[in-house]
């Protein structure tokens, strides 16, 4: 019988998870000549330039328009782009920029990180040791701060998600508590005693634009800046959605193999302008230094030693959506990526044991 | 009290690049700056155990290669979140081609 999964992140499973040495372990990682992952890690501003020129040019176009054909429903099309561009491109700009990838100079990538942690009504300084943990324990159990989909799935609230209502629901309150100083034991467990301080300030910030935006509504008795500012949260988040939740559900927990836990998907030229790139998300978890421009040059150099990559978003759900059917019944059930012949067989220790259970049920 | 032992050759490491070097049980960085200077440091990231080594040398930070935290490799000073606590450095000096470092 498995023991039920604890998603605190002071709970029983983190106990079992730093005892079995499962918390902060050696992850495996395809060998990658040092000359060739020193071309691929390069920074430089000048992609980054390029497409943030283009994302504000986009947001401010868009919000013209809203605000043009307000009260019309030619704002509809501009409502879906500046929604989309607000509520799902920042989810990008906010890994990639936390990540201090996406920029070489470090000071655009603040900017942009916090203007994009701002759109998402995420804690800036909380969520930066939030995603420190996830790439320490990925889709550990008990202590990995960002599992989207936890076991069993609970698939209202996974179709949910795409609404954007159970995110702004959690972000909205989750910040007001910071701003009067109160962070949840989960949220001290990641953030050290001396970043504390900066979470509740931060969050006070962005309180503090949540009130100027809802009282200039009130003052010119309008929607518009609650649209423009906060709402796209709710309507524009599905995108981020669709292409976040394909990036470890269904597959195995509790691994330290990121060819476990972590989905490749090929995706069209949009929908990776809007997501930087992250679709290449195996390549991205084993090397978090390569930026995301460079991310389909690294895919191509260990696609051997990688499980083949799903060719399109439909094909990954459809692989998906029979696994998310069979936890409900057997949590302990997930999918296991066949490796090519070419490459490095799974580890034994953390593995053998999760893959005999998931291919006897 | 100085103790001087040879870490590696000057050749062993690229300009603007850094190697490991491990002695006694410790790891330790070999750095050689994009001015053809040596620095070296602990080999660990003071965050979580991650070795330097594997990271990208940008002017005169390194870059962890596990959470991208940035230490200025010639003072040690940590350049912010997610590392807080500076990297201990240690003196260099390079003879006869060989690089140098004081570990005591």
């Amino acid at each position: 019988m498995a023991n039920k999964r604890d998603y605190s992140l002071v709970g029983e499973s983190t106990r079992r998870a730093i005892e079995t040495g499962l918390a902060s372990a050696e992850w495996y990682h395809t060998d990658v000549a040092r000359k060739g992952m020193k071309e691929l890690m390069q920074r430089s501003d000048g992609p980054a330039i390029r497409d943030t020129i283009i994302w504000i040019a986009a947001i401010l176009g868009s919000a013209a328009g809203i605000v043009w054909f307000w009260g019309t429903w030619w704002v509809v099309p501009f409502l879906f782009v500046y929604g989309v561009l607000y509520g799902s491109s920042s989810d990008s700009r906010w890994h990639e920029c936390g990540h201090g990838t996406a920029f070489r100079t470090r000071w655009m990538n603040d900017v942009v990180y916090h203007i994009a942690s701002f759109m998402l009504m995420r804690n800036p300084v909380q969520w930066r040791w939030s995603h420190a943990r996830h790439h320490t324990d990925t889709i550990i159990v008990g202590r990995d701060a960002e599992i989207a989909v936890m076991r069993p799935p609970d698939l209202i609230k996974a179709a949910l998600a795409f609404t954007g209502i159970l995110d702004f629901r959690y972000s909205l309150p989750t910040l007001v508590r910071q701003a009067f100083g109160k962070l949840s034991d989960d949220e001290m467990s990641y953030i050290p005693e001396m970043e504390q301080h900066k979470a509740v300030i931060a969050a006070r910030w962005h309180i503090a634009v949540y009130v100027a935006t809802i009282a200039v509504a009130i003052a010119l008795k309008s929607w518009i800046p609650l649209v423009l500012i906060g709402l796209p949260r709710l309507y524009g988040t599905w995108h981020m959605v669709t292409t976040g939740l394909l990036q470890h559900i269904g597959l195995a927990d509790n691994v330290i193999d990121h060819r476990l836990n972590t989905r490749t998907v090929y995706m069209n030229p949009i929908s990776r302008f809007i997501y930087w790139n992250m679709n290449y998300h195996v390549e991205h978890h084993m090397f978090p230094m390569v930026p995301y421009h460079a991310l389909p040059k690294l895919h191509e150099l260990i696609k051997h030693d990688l499980p083949v990559p799903n060719p399109s978003m439909w094909h990954a759900y459809r692989e998906v959506w029979p696994v998310l059917l069979r936890q409900l019944k057997y949590e302990d059930y997930y999918l296991k990526r066949e490796l090519p012949p070419t490459a490095k067989p799974y580890r034994g220790e953390f593995h053998e044991l999760d893959i005999t259970a998931a291919a006897a049920e | 009290m100085a103790d001087w032992i040879e870490a590696c050759a000057v050749d062993d490491v690229d300009e603007e690049d850094v190697i490991r070097f491990d002695h006694g049980g410790r790891s330790y960085a070999i750095y050689r700056s994009p001015d053809d200077e040596f620095f070296a440091t602990d080999g660990f990231c003071t965050h979580e155990k991650a070795h330097l080594a594997d990271g990208l040398v940008m002017d005169d930070i390194i870059e962890c290669p596990k959470h991208n935290g940035r230490f200025n490799y010639k003072t040690g000073q940590a350049k912010g979140a997610p590392v807080c606590v500076n990297l201990k450095t240690y003196p260099v000096k390079v003879e006869a081609g060989k690089v140098m470092i004081d570990i005591g």
